[in-house]
């Protein structure tokens, strides 16, 4: 019997309990939903291109005009096509609006791109692709603990991505921001079903990841090779450690609120109402509770990845490997004590804001830790500025300007001017979009020969990277400028002052878009045609133990575990 | 296992499962009992046909069905197929204690809702907590029946749990079944005070919406789906005593039950002391 047995078609792929399986599926189920969710920011970006509504306005069958989703596809698709910008000027030469504006078409497109790219999108590929391939081969065990929960955690996603899209296409659609706040998100605020359906999509998403994060924790507690101790342990399974606790205890608490959400919307309860002695307020705190650690969620894994980019194309063992590690711990536990920092104008008084404020500006101490650790790395090392190491360094870079912006935000006052503005989505883009979004194109270069044994075009993933990177700085870096003049966000139009900033931020997103579909291009050609690669194809910088497997590796790996001895594995 | 058998070479202690169906239909079945629940809370019809109701009820019949079968194999693997190696059910351990960790959280969500509006009153309440007007149940006529039933349960359980270990299997079937009884008295009991409250959902005290029911029931509520959750868990426990599936030194399927029933025990020495104890200090109904 041969080594590499694997079951048929229907059985590998539907009914798998192999990590390296279920990771793959994970993969192309982020991609595609990248797909649709930064669809979604383009047409955005295409409304917010020049002043006035262009594109999304209400249905007007008189002028026979589409409304909704739909109709504002085809006239994008129709005005770049053409060219040519269908914005309409009034007599003054001043813009004007299309039609009758839809500003609920807004909200659900801005409510569907955050939750699809925060819960479809990074966390799927981060945490259930990267984290399921590569956990189990770093730390040397044959699979995850519990391969049947791996599966459904999976799985849950279909379900949940379904609802959470047809909310967007039932009735008037969710269109609540991914916060979800009442009393916009109760029944006063959007009646019908899609807030209803965007709401269990949740409910599927967290369990998907409360039993991902137990199989994660199991994993890396029981299942380290011999020899292999905590503090032998690569930082990507640190990473997914904290991370998956950070899920553990932070879900449930969503899973909660929108539980109570729920009821107050279908079954007369008053959580959020104050006219039933309940509290709005109430459902931020719950929110963000959860919400702070998931954007650690999201950016923790990332910084495992960057940090075995680093070491691999320095040729050096990464620089203060233990202060790596516990900076991740501390970044952890310091986050589930920052929530309120995103509540600052909701009336908190002078002293919570205070100490918000404190501990807040105390996790860029552990983040600056990570920082100077990268550099420290690189400093002195054999550097080689392949496709991957130019991602982990655009991250640096670009993660570390977001860092800096969020010190600026972290601090009450600054932020009571500043909430809600463009400066805000600026901030969290440049931490999420360019930083977690590029840290998953830099696993992908990094492992995509080790996961499908072909290597990627070396000139083609450049030429990704420094698209991508012109596209997303274009995009976001006006989008400070526009914060701080004072545009809000999440917004349908804004006044003729702030036109020069989102007509480069709009253009910044076409290029980034188009970058996105050459990846997809890559990433084909790669599958297809890409060269063979050997087990090790890094050579001497990459040392940990899935270099030490064949690329792809077999169906089952490490069925005698490795015995890891000395500390030369990080 | 039979992947497994293939290969002369696995060294590892470890458990490797077997493909299974399971976690697709569970996935499937789940998608429409939220897809269900959503359309029957809005009325949603396909021309008159209201299918909400029908879908969700199809949804959760799947996701029962999984459960079943899912577990019809778990226990498959532990006892004829002796899967469970000693490292495997250290995993199963971590895996249930990180279960009952996130329940937890799932908690303080509800309570965390529930002093919030209790700390800090508003006009809506009368600036007093429990809310005017609201008469709260007395916590030490039927609430404390209720503490006792679930301590005295707890003391059953420990009781099975040292007779698996020394070898006593009928003693802990027997212990069990108390268990599961006192789990059963305890619904009863919660049947019987729900339908006795003295405002909310009932004959509503207070007009219309009222924070106090709803801390109250969800909080409340939500234990008691537990204690039923937690009560089939032993349930199953029983019969598996009786089959003999538990040994002396393996029984982790009863640790497990029993874990879960101290965590349900613990949820509700919080509630009784906050909710009905501390809550109702000087509302007491029929004082």
């Amino acid at each position: 019997m041969s080594h590499d047995h694997k079951p048929g078609f229907f059985t590998r792929w539907f009914c798998s309990t192999n990590h390296k399986d279920i990771g793959t599926l994970y993969i192309i189920f982020a991609l595609c939903a990248g797909i649709i969710g930064g669809l979604f920011s383009v047409m955005m970006r295409a409304e917010l291109h020049e002043p006035g509504v262009q594109y999304l306005v209400a249905a007007d069958e008189a002028a026979g005009v589409k409304g909704g989703l739909l109709g504002a596809a085809e006239r994008m698709a129709q005005d770049a096509l053409t060219m040519d910008s269908s914005a309409k000027v009034d007599a003054r030469g001043l813009p004007t609006d299309n039609g009758q504006r839809d500003g609920q078409l807004w909200n659900v497109l801005i409510t569907a791109h955050g939750l699809i790219m925060v819960f479809f999108v990074v966390m799927p590929a981060l945490i259930g692709g990267f984290g399921n391939w590569f956990v189990p081969l770093m730390i040397g065990a044959p699979d995850m603990a519990f391969p049947r929960l791996n599966n459904i955690s999976f799985w849950l996603m279909i379900p949940a991505f379904a609802l959470l899209v047809c909310s967007a296409l039932v009735g008037v659609g969710a269109g609540t921001g991914w916060t979800i706040y009442p009393p916009l998100s109760s029944r006063l605020g959007q009646d019908g079903m899609s807030v209803d359906m965007a709401i269990f999509a949740l409910h599927l998403a967290g369990i998907s990841s409360i039993l991902g994060a137990a199989n994660f924790i199991t994993t890396i507690f029981n299942m380290r090779a011999p020899g292999m101790t905590l503090h032998r342990m690569p930082l990507f399974a640190w990473a997914m450690l904290v991370t998956a606790f950070l899920l553990l205890l932070s879900v449930p608490v969503l899973g909660g609120a929108i539980t109570m959400l729920l009821t107050d919307r279908n079954f007369g309860t008053a959580f959020f109402d104050p006219a039933g002695g309940g509290d709005p307020i109430l459902f931020q705190h719950l929110f963000w509770f959860f919400g702070h650690p998931e954007v650690y969620i999201m950016i923790l894994p990332a910084f495992g990845i960057i940090s075995h980019i680093v070491s691999t194309f320095s040729r050096k063992p990464i620089f203060g490997y233990l202060g790596m590690a516990y900076a991740m711990v501390a970044i952890g536990v310091v986050g589930f004590v920052v929530w309120a920092h995103h509540m600052y104008t909701t009336g908190l008084s002078v002293n919570t804001r205070a100490y918000f404020t404190a501990a807040t500006l105390i996790i860029a101490v552990p983040t600056g830790v990570k920082i100077f650790s990268w550099i420290a790395t690189m400093w002195g090392g054999s550097l080689r500025f392949t496709t991957p190491m130019l991602w982990a360094i655009g991250f640096i870079f670009l993660f570390t300007l977001g860092g800096v912006t969020g010190v600026v935000l972290a601090n009450g006052g600054m932020d009571l001017a500043l909430h809600d503005t463009y400066y805000v989505v600026a901030h969290f883009h440049y931490v999420l979009s360019l930083g977690a979004v590029f840290a998953i194109f830099a696993g992908w270069y990094y492992w995509i020969g080790k996961m499908s044994g072909r290597q990627y075009p070396e000139f083609w993933g450049k030429v990704h990277f420094f698209t991508t990177f012109i596209g997303v700085n274009l995009i976001f870096f006006p989008q400070h400028f526009l914060g701080l003049q004072g545009m809000p966000r999440r917004y349908i139009d804004y006044p003729d002052a702030y036109a020069y900033w989102n007509q480069i931020s709009s253009i910044g997103a076409y290029i980034a878009f188009a970058s996105s579909l050459l990846f997809v291009l890559i990433a084909i050609y790669t599958l297809k045609w890409g060269k063979k690669v050997e087990a090790n194809y890094w050579g001497d910088g990459a040392t940990t133990l899935e270099w030490t497997v064949a690329s792809p590796p077999p169906f089952h790996t490490f069925n005698t575990q490795p015995v890891i001895k000395g500390d030369g594995q990080h | 296992m039979a992947e497994q058998h293939h290969d002369e070479h696995v060294t590892h202690p470890f458990h490797l499962v077997d493909p299974s169906p399971w976690p697709l239909v569970a996935s499937l079945a789940a998608g429409l009992l939220a897809a269900g629940t959503a359309m029957w809370m809005n009325g949603f019809t396909i021309g008159d046909l209201p299918i909400g109701a029908k879908t969700a009820a199809l949804g959760l019949l799947g996701v029962l069905f999984v459960m079943w079968m899912w577990w019809r194999d778990v226990i498959k693997e532990a006892v004829v197929q002796k899967a469970h190696s000693p490292v495997a059910k250290i995993g199963l351990r971590y895996g249930m204690a990180l279960f009952i960790a996130s329940e937890v959280m799932f908690f303080v969500a509800f309570f965390w809702a529930y002093f919030a509006a209790a700390f800090y009153p508003t006009e809506a309440t009368g600036f007093v907590w429990p809310p005017q007007g609201v008469h709260t149940f007395d916590p030490f006529d039927v609430p404390f029946i209720m503490t006792l039933i679930l301590l005295l349960s707890g003391t059953t359980v420990t009781w099975a749990h040292h007779a698996l270990i020394e070898g006593k299997n009928k003693d802990a079937a027997k212990a069990l079944a108390i268990t599961v009884g006192l789990g059963v008295l305890f619904t009863c009991f919660q049947v019987y005070e729900y339908s006795h409250a003295h405002f909310g959902f009932n004959d509503g005290t207070i007009e219309g919406r009222d924070i106090y029911a709803s801390t109250f029931f969800m909080a409340t509520g939500f234990h008691g789906l537990h204690v039923l959750i937690g009560t089939i868990f032993l349930a199953v426990c029983y019969f598996r005593t009786l089959k003999g599936h538990f040994t002396a030194t393996s029984h982790f399927g009863f640790e497990a039950a029993a874990w879960y029933w101290h965590f349900v025990d613990v949820v509700w020495l919080f509630l009784f002391i906050s909710i009905y104890w501390w809550g109702s200090a000087g509302a007491v109904a029929g004082h």
